[in-house]
C-alpha cells in the first residue's frame, strides 16, 4: 500500500487537488475573481511542492504503470510549469466568470499528462494522452464571447481526433504484429517488417500531430491565435514538453530497433519543421501567431536533438525542455500581460515599450535572447547541445544547415527586441500593473533563464538521471 | 593570479550599475570598474614577466581549470600566454578610454554602462579561455550587446545596421560551432570521451580531409568577426552607426576576436588545412587591403572613412595569418593591437569632433585646428599612425607583416605583399586629403568653434590610447618579447603536423 501511495504520489496529489478545486466551486458564494486566483494557486503551489517529496521506483498493474527518479523530475518540471502558467493567467481570469473550472480542466490535462509519462502499456499511454488533450480543447474556447476562440476550440479537437485515429491504427497494428501493448514485449519482438513499418509511421504520424512537426503543423497557428494566451502558453510549453518525452521513450526503448528507420524520419522532418517554422514565423505580426510558429521551430531543434540518440540525448532533450518552459512561458507571460491589460497582441503595438514598461521590456528580451539561444541565457547551453547531439551521427551538412537557420530564426527574435528599444509609436502601451502573481511567475522564469545555463548542475543532474534509467 | 578577476570584475561592475539610477554615480562606478580592470591587467602582466622571468617555460600560465558540463567534454578552462595577455592588455585600454568617451551619455546611462561591461566581459573570457565551448561562450557574450548599443544609442541608419551586425556575426559563430563541433567529434581525452579543451585537441591529429572540411567553417566564422573579404560588409556600416565607444569596442576588440580565433583556433589546430587553404587566405586578404584602401577614397563620412580603412588594416591580419610563418605571424598580432589602439583612437577624435560640430561630412568640416587644437592632434596623430608614420605603432606592425610575407616565395604570395604594399600608398592619399582638409583646410563654419576644445574625460581617453601607440611604435621589442615565445611555439605544432 506504501509502495502504492508512493508510486502514484503525483497522480494521487494531483487528483486530491483536482477534487478540492472542485468542492471549492461548489462551495462557492461569490467569490471574487482574484480571489479564487489566488487560492487555486495556492492549491497548484502544494501540488508542486508535495511532488518533490517523494521519490520512489518500481511498477505498479502489471508493468502498466512505472515509476522512477527520473519520471518523478519530469513530472516535477510539469508540475512547475503548471504552476507558472496558473500564476500567469491570474489577470487574464480576474475578470472571467470561470476561472475555477479554468483551473480544473487545466489540472486534468497535467493529470493525463502524468499518466501518459508513466505508462508501460500503449492503453494507459493512449487513455492518458486522451485525457491530456480533451480538455484543453474546451480551455481554448474558454474565450466565450469570441467567435475565434471557439474556432481555436473546434480546430483543436479535430486535429487531435484525427491524430488520435492514426495513433489508434498504428497502435492495432503494432498489437497484431507484436502480440502485446506492453511496451517491454513490443521492444522484443520489434523486428522491422513491413506491417510493424507501417505501424511505427502510423504511430510517428499520431506524435507529429500531437507536436506540431511539419508537414502536420496547420492547426497549431490558429489555435494559439484563437485560444486565451495562457492557454497556448500551456499548449506550447507543458502539453508539448509531456507529449515529448513520451515520444523519446517510444522513440528509444519501444521502437528502438527500428533507429535505421527513424533517423531519416526525424532528419528530414527536423529540417522541414525548423525552415518551415522559421520561414513563418518572419512574416507575422501577431505575437500569438508569431510565438506559434518560433515554437513550431524550436520543435523541429528538439528534433535535431532527439535525432542524435546517443547517451546524452535524452538528457539534452529533457534540459532543453525545461529552459524552454522557463522561457517560452515568460514570452508568453509578458504578451499576455499586456494583452490582458490592452487587449493588444500585434508586434507593431510593442513599439516603444521599453520606454513606457522598461521591466516588462527586459523580461520579453531576456527570455527571447533565451529561445533565440544568445548567451549568456539557458536557452544557448540548450540549443547548442541539442545541436551537439544532432551533431553525433557526423551529419554535418544537415547541423549545418540548422546552425544557419538559429540565425535566421535571431532575425525574428531581434525584430521583436528592436520594436521595443529601438521604436516608437503614435499610440504606445501605457504603464501596466503588473500584479504580484504573474510578477513572481515572471521573476521565476528569468531566474531559471539566467541560472540554468550558467550553472552546468542543472544539466549535469539531469544527465545522470538519464543515465541511470 | 587568479583569471577569473578579469571576468568577474566587469560582471560586478555591471550588475552593481544596475542598482544606480543617477548618471554622475553610473559613470562613476563604470570609470572605477574600468580603472580596476586596467590595473589588474597591469597586475597580470607583471606576474606574468615575473614568472617568466624566473625560466619558466610552460606554454600556459596561471592555468586554471574548473568542471562546466562535465558529461559533453566542457570544462571552464582560463590561463594566459602572452599573446591573450597583450590582447587583454588592448581590450583594458580601449575600455577605459571608451568609459572615458561615453561620460555625458544622458539616454539610458545604466542600461548603456551595462552594456559596455557585458561586452568587455566577453572580450576578456573570449581571451582568456583554453577550452573551445567557453571561447565560443563568450565571443557570442560579446555579440548582442553590440546589437542593443548600436540600435538604440547609434545614429543614421542605426536599425538596419545593427541587425546586419547582429545577423552576420551570428552567422559567423553558427559557422565557428559547426567547425567546433567536427573537431569535437574527432577528438578524445584521455579516458576516450569527447573534449572541447583546446590543449588537447591540438595535441591530435585529423585527418587531412577532415582538417579539409573544418577549416574554412571555423576560419571564415572567425573571419566574419576578423572583416574577412567578402564577408566585411558589417563593418562599414556597424561602425557608422555606433555611438562612440561602440565603435570603438567593435574595431578595438571585437574586429580582434576574429584574428585571433583565425589564429588560435584555426591555424593552430589545423594547420595543415591551414597551408592547403594559404593561396585563398592570401588572395582574399590581399583583396581586402587593396579594396577597404580603394573604397575609402570613395567616403565622405569620417566614421566611413576610419570603417572602411579597416577592412584594409584588418586585411593585414589576415594575410599575416595566411603566410604561416614566423614574422608574418608576429605582425599580425602586432597588427591587431596597433590596429585596436589606432582606430580606437581614431573612431575617438571622430566623436569628439562630431559632438562639437554635429557633422561628419568632410566636406562640412574644415580648419578645426585653430577651434580643437587637442583633438585636432589627436586626429592627425590617429590618421599618421594609420598610413603608417614610423615612430607609431602602425609602421612596425605593417613593416613586420610585410617583411613575413616576403618570406614566402611563391609567385601568388609576392603579387600580394606588392598589391599590399601598394595599398599604404592609396591610404595615405585618403588620410592627408581628410586631416588636410578637416584639421588645416579653411574654416568651414565659423560656429564649429563655440564648443571649445576636449574636456578632461577626453584627454584622458585620447592619452591612454595615445600612450599604448607610442611605446609599441617607439619601443616594439617589449610586445614582440612577450609573444615572440608563444610563436615559436605556435610555429613549432604547425611545422610539427606539416612535416608529416
Amino acid at each position: 500500500m506504501t509502495d502504492f501511495l508512493h508510486l502514484l504520489h503525483h497522480e494521487l496529489l494531483l487528483s486530491l487537488v483536482i477534487v478540492c478545486m472542485l468542492i471549492l466551486k461548489l462551495a462557492d458564494r461569490g467569490r471574487s475573481g482574484s480571489s479564487w486566483s489566488n487560492l487555486l494557486n495556492v492549491l497548484l503551489l502544494i501540488n508542486f511542492a508535495g511532488g518533490l517529496l517523494i521519490e520512489a521506483e518500481g511498477s505498479l498493474f502489471d508493468g502498466m504503470f512505472r515509476s522512477n527518479a527520473l519520471l518523478h523530475f519530469e513530472k516535477n518540471v510539469l508540475s512547475l510549469g503548471l504552476l507558472l502558467v496558473g500564476l500567469l493567467a491570474t489577470p487574464y481570469l480576474r475578470n472571467h466568470k470561470h476561472s475555477a473550472e479554468f483551473h480544473i480542466l487545466i489540472a486534468s490535462t497535467l493529470l493525463g499528462m502524468f499518466f501518459m509519462l508513466s505508462a508501460g502499456h500503449m492503453l494507459l499511454f493512449y487513455v492518458g494522452l486522451e485525457l491530456a488533450t480533451i480538455p484543453l480543447a474546451a480551455l481554448a474556447a474558454f474565450n466565450l464571447n469570441r467567435g475565434e476562440s471557439s474556432e481555436a476550440g473546434a480546430k483543436l479537437i479535430l486535429s487531435s481526433a484525427f491524430s488520435s485515429a492514426f495513433l489508434l491504427l498504428g497502435i492495432s497494428f503494432v498489437y497484431g504484429t507484436c502480440g502485446s501493448l506492453q511496451f517491454e514485449q513490443i521492444a522484443l519482438t520489434v523486428s522491422g517488417n513491413p506491417l510493424q513499418l507501417l505501424a511505427f509511421t502510423l504511430v510517428f504520424t499520431g506524435f507529429a500531430f500531437k507536436l506540431s512537426i511539419v508537414p502536420f503543423h496547420f492547426w497549431t497557428a490558429d489555435v494559439y491565435q484563437g485560444a486565451p494566451i495562457p492557454v497556448a502558453a500551456y499548449l506550447s510549453v507543458i502539453s508539448k514538453a509531456a507529449v515529448t518525452l513520451v515520444f523519446i521513450s517510444v522513440l528509444y526503448s519501444v521502437f528502438g530497433a527500428l533507429q535505421a528507420t527513424w533517423t531519416p524520419y526525424l532528419l528530414i522532418t527536423a529540417l522541414l519543421t525548423i525552415i518551415t517554422g522559421n520561414l513563418f514565423a518572419m512574416r507575422q505580426d501577431n505575437i500569438k501567431r508569431f510565438l506559434a510558429f518560433s515554437s513550431i521551430a524550436q520543435v523541429g531543434f528538439i528534433l535535431t536533438g532527439i535525432l542524435g540518440a546517443n547517451v546524452d540525448s535524452e538528457g539534452i532533450v529533457l534540459y532543453f525542455l525545461l529552459i524552454y518552459l522557463f522561457s517560452n512561458l515568460a514570452a508568453f507571460g509578458v504578451a499576455g500581460l499586456i494583452s490582458a491589460a490592452t487587449g493588444k497582441e500585434s508586434i507593431l503595438d510593442y513599439r516603444g515599450l521599453h520606454a513606457s514598461n522598461p521591466r516588462l521590456a527586459w523580461t520579453l528580451t531576456i527570455a527571447l535572447f533565451s529561445l533565440a539561444g544568445v548567451p549568456p541565457t539557458a536557452g544557448f547551453f540548450g540549443k547548442l547541445f541539442l545541436l551537439t547531439s544532432g551533431a553525433s551521427l557526423g551529419n554535418y551538412l544537415f547541423i549545418g544547415i540548422a546552425a544557419l537557420n538559429m540565425v535566421v530564426s535571431m532575425y525574428y527574435y531581434l525584430r521583436i527586441v528592436k520594436a521595443m528599444f529601438m521604436e516608437t509609436t503614435a499610440q504606445p502601451i501605457g504603464k501596466i500593473p503588473t500584479g504580484v502573481a504573474p510578477a513572481i511567475a515572471l521573476a521565476l522564469c528569468i531566474a531559471g533563464i539566467l541560472v540554468s545555463g550558467l550553472s552546468g548542475s542543472f544539466y549535469e543532474h539531469i544527465h545522470l538521471l538519464t543515465l541511470s534509467y | 593570479m587568479n583569471l577569473h578577476l578579469l571576468v568577474a570584475l566587469p560582471v560586478v561592475t555591471a550588475l552593481f550599475l544596475l542598482l544606480l539610477r543617477d548618471l554622475r554615480q553610473i559613470r562613476l562606478i563604470a570609470l572605477i570598474g574600468s580603472i580596476v580592470q586596467l590595473g589588474a591587467c597591469f597586475l597580470l602582466l607583471d606576474s606574468y614577466l615575473d614568472v617568466r622571468a624566473a625560466g619558466i617555460t610552460e606554454p600556459v600560465l596561471f592555468k586554471s581549470s574548473a568542471a562546466w558540463f562535465p558529461s559533453l567534454g566542457i570544462s571552464f578552462t582560463t590561463g594566459v600566454d602572452g599573446i591573450s595577455l597583450a590582447m587583454i592588455l588592448l581590450s583594458a585600454l580601449v575600455v577605459l578610454a571608451g568609459v572615458l568617451v561615453s561620460w555625458n551619455t544622458e539616454h539610458l546611462p545604466r542600461e548603456y554602462f551595462f552594456l559596455l561591461m557585458l561586452l568587455s566581459a566577453g572580450a576578456y573570457g573570449f581571451f582568456i579561455s583554453l577550452d573551445l565551448f567557453t571561447m565560443f561562450f563568450f565571443l557570442e557574450v560579446a555579440v548582442i550587446p553590440k546589437f542593443l548599443l548600436i540600435g538604440v544609442w547609434g545614429s543614421g541608419r542605426k536599425d538596419a545596421s545593427a541587425l546586419k551586425l547582429a545577423l552576420m556575426l551570428m552567422a559567423g559563430s553558427a559557422l565557428v560551432f559547426v567547425g567546433m563541433l567536427g573537431l569535437y567529434f574527432n577528438s578524445a581525452d584521455s579516458f576516450g570521451a569527447h573534449t572541447f579543451d583546446l590543449e588537447t585537441l591540438s595535441m591530435q591529429a585529423m585527418s587531412l580531409n577532415q582538417q579539409l572540411m573544418f577549416f574554412p567553417l571555423l576560419f571564415i566564422g572567425f573571419g566574419i568577426f576578423g572583416a574577412l573579404f567578402p564577408f566585411h560588409t558589417w563593418v562599414p556600416d556597424g561602425h557608422s552607426s555606433a555611438p562612440t565607444a561602440a565603435s570603438m569596442f567593435l574595431a578595438g576588440i571585437s574586429m580582434k576576436l576574429g584574428g585571433y580565433g583565425c589564429l588560435r583556433v584555426a591555424a593552430y589546430l589545423m594547420p595543415e588545412a591551414a597551408n592547403y587553404y594559404a593561396p585563398v587566405i592570401i588572395t582574399l586578404a590581399a583583396i581586402a587591403v587593396l579594396y577597404g584602401a580603394f573604397a575609402t577614397l570613395m567616403q565622405t563620412d569620417l566614421k566611413y572613412i576610419n570603417a572602411y580603412s579597416s577592412v584594409s588594416h584588418c586585411g593585414f591580419v589576415l594575410l599575416g595569418i595566411g603566410m604561416l610563418n614566423q614574422t608574418a605571424i608576429t605582425g599580425a598580432i602586432l597588427q591587431m593591437v596597433s590596429h585596436g589602439l589606432m582606430t580606437a583612437l581614431f573612431f575617438a577624435a571622430i566623436g569628439m569632433l562630431y559632438q562639437r560640430t554635429h557633422t561628419r561630412m568632410v566636406s562640412q568640416l574644415g580648419g578645426l585646428l585653430r577651434f580643437m587644437p587637442f583633438i585636432s592632434t589627436v586626429f592627425v596623430i590617429a590618421g599618421l599612425c594609420s598610413l603608417g608614420l614610423p615612430g607609431l605603432s602602425g609602421f612596425v606592425a605593417e613593416m613586420t607583416v610585410f617583411m613575413g610575407a616576403w618570406e614566402k616565395h611563391d609567385t601568388l604570395s609576392r603579387v600580394a605583399t606588392i598589391a599590399s604594399c601598394a595599398s599604404i600608398v592609396v591610404t595615405a592619399v585618403y588620410i592627408l586629403r581628410a586631416t588636410g582638409k578637416v584639421i588645416f583646410g579653411p574654416v568651414a563654419d565659423a560656429h564649429h568653434g563655440e564648443a571649445g576644445d576636449a574636456c578632461w574625460n577626453e584627454k584622458l581617453a585620447a592619452g591612454v590610447l595615445l600612450a599604448g601607440i607610442l611605446i609599441i611604435g617607439i619601443t616594439p621589442f617589449l610586445l614582440t618579447q612577450l609573444i615572440q615565445p608563444d610563436i615559436e611555439r605556435i610555429m613549432f605544432n604547425i611545422g610539427r603536423d606539416l612535416a608529416y
